[in-house]
């Protein structure tokens, strides 16, 4: 038999501590947060998604505004195996991420102590701590707030991927047809504008919480100060002896998925591709990088001590 | 020209191009005009890859530079002929290596977002026209 995990099921459990936070005392604390501009995360507690939706509507419904309104038909591109992207006619799929769809519900059927269960995970950009979309964009296009929300500004982005690329999730997603690349050279450079979760940073700057929490009616988001969520997101995981998401990975997020079967078998059997991101251990994209700026500081070092050798033992030769 | 100039002149113009080319990399050209689909060049597509690269060649650059700016400081009672495209030259370098840096230090992980980020949108324009400038 295939149950879906309820919260309310879920209480019933040996678990129901997992659910002890009221959800209008974590509102007050969220509101508080938010207010401070101090980092925020959320916290996602998968046992209690029921898969309906209701974040994904809201989501487009509070977002709808923000949507690319791309002119057509679309420059030629050059060279001509450019490939142009257009999702205007398909405003309505939900079942991946798409420049109109920036959250999606991934299903998951484990086994849990000889059962079979379903488990509804909502999936959007993690807002990485060191975000490397946005550490990397070479325009400056890709931004992140003191609040911590990384977002992708669609005045000023030339839609080349990369952000999408150096993403370990490869979340952001492309329309072509819209932005600032058509004032330039459309043909020759860019190809539309990035969308992806902002976490609804304008709802925040003014207070309210991101519209797809606000919808959720099983309260599956909790959001707040980050060092407060993930304290939360460990009493979580410890009451269901369970597994937290994006506290580590990619050096760490602001988004922590917390799940009573590990998250490698998640990743095994939730359908993967294009738009629909995956579960599995991300190392920090940045490390690498962080480790070659250390080592550079010695590159001066190494040049001075080269030459002050080589004038000892020029010297030397000179007195020959 | 001596031996040891010959050598530092080959080190130098590889390094630099080295640069050039892993700092084009930097933004998404190479995968788009086919350029990473010549074979060998794949890597050239590979963010990572170039963004790695880019940060040896500019150690090594950075070494290169202290190295004849200590070696010109020990010599500095013998004669030297520098000519202002040298001192402009240098000038020029040194304003890479700097504006280089500080995009270094805004990448490193837990450094915070906010002023750095405006100042680097100049860095790079610098970038940019210094390109035009000495590319010509
Ligand atoms: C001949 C010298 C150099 C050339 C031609 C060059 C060129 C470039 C170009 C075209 C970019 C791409 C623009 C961008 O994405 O930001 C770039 C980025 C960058 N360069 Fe250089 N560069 C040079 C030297 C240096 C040096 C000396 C350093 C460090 C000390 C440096 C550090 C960086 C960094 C950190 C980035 C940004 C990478 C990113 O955040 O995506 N560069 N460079
Ligand atoms: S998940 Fe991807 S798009 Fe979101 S902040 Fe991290 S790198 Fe950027
Ligand atoms: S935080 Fe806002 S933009 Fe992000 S998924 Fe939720 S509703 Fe959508
Ligand atoms: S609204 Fe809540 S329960 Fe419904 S799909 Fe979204 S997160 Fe799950």
């Amino acid at each position: 038999m295939i149950h879906t995990i309820t919260r309310r099921a879920f209480l019933k459990g040996t678990v129901s501590t997992a659910c002890s936070i009221a959800a209008t005392s974590s509102v007050v604390k969220a509101a508080e947060a938010l207010k401070n501009g101090e980092p925020i995360a959320t916290l996602i507690d998968i046992t209690k998604c029921v898969g309906c939706e209701e974040c994904v509507h809201a989501c487009k419904n509070a977002n709808t505004d923000k949507y690319p309104k791309p002119e057509k038909p679309f420059p030629q591109m050059y060279p001509s195996g450019v490939k142009t992207e257009d999702w205007s006619d398909k405003t309505d799929i939900i079942e991946r991420l798409t420049p109109y769809n920036w959250l999606y519900i991934q299903s998951a059927a484990v086994d849990m102590d000889g059962e079979e269960i379903e488990l509804n995970i909502p999936r959007r950009c993690m807002h990485c701590t060191n975000p490397p979309c946005v550490k990397l964009c070479p325009w400056g296009s890709a931004i992140q707030l003191d609040n911590g929300i990384s977002r992708i500004d669609s005045d000023t982005c030339l839609g080349g991927a990369k952000c999408q690329t150096v993403c370990p999730w490869l979340i952001p997603q492309r329309q072509t047809g819209v932005g600032l690349y058509l004032d330039i050279l459309p043909s020759f450079a860019g190809n539309g504008v990035m969308y992806k979760c902002d976490r609804c940073y304008n709802k925040i700057a003014q207070g309210e919480i991101p519209a797809c929490i606000e919808a959720c009616p099983e309260n599956v988001q909790t959001i707040g100060s980050r060092d407060q969520i993930l304290k939360q997101a460990h009493e979580l995981a410890a009451s269901m002896n369970g597994y937290i998401y994006g506290e580590k990975e990619n050096g760490g997020t602001n988004t922590f998925y917390v799940s009573p079967v590990p998250f490698e078998k998640l990743n095994e059997v939730i359908e993967k591709g294009k738009g629909k991101p995956h579960l599995a251990k991300v190392a920090n994209s940045m490390e690498t990088g962080d480790k070659l700026a250390m080592a550079m500081l010695f590159a001066p070092i190494a040049g001075v001590v080269g030459a002050v050798a080589r004038f000892y033992s020029m010297s030397k030769k000179d007195n020959q | 020209m001596t031996l040891h100039d010959k050598i530092i002149r080959y080190f130098y113009m590889t390094t630099f191009a080295f640069l050039t080319l892993t700092g084009f990399g930097q933004m998404p050209i190479f995968k788009r005009y086919r350029i990473a689909d010549i074979p060998g060049l794949g890597w050239l597509a590979e963010f990572y890859v170039t963004h790695a690269m880019h940060y040896i060649f500019a150690s090594l650059l950075i070494g290169l530079c202290s190295y004849l700016l200590a070696e010109n400081l020990l010599n500095a009672r013998q004669e030297l002929k520098i000519t202002i495209t040298g001192y402009a030259k240098a000038v020029m370098i040194l304003g890479l290596i700097i504006t280089g840096g500080l995009m270094i230090f805004k990448n490193l992980s837990g450094t915070p977002y906010s002023p750095l980020w405006s100042l680097c949108l100049i860095f790079l324009i610098y970038r940019y026209v210094w390109f035009f400038l000495f590319s010509a």
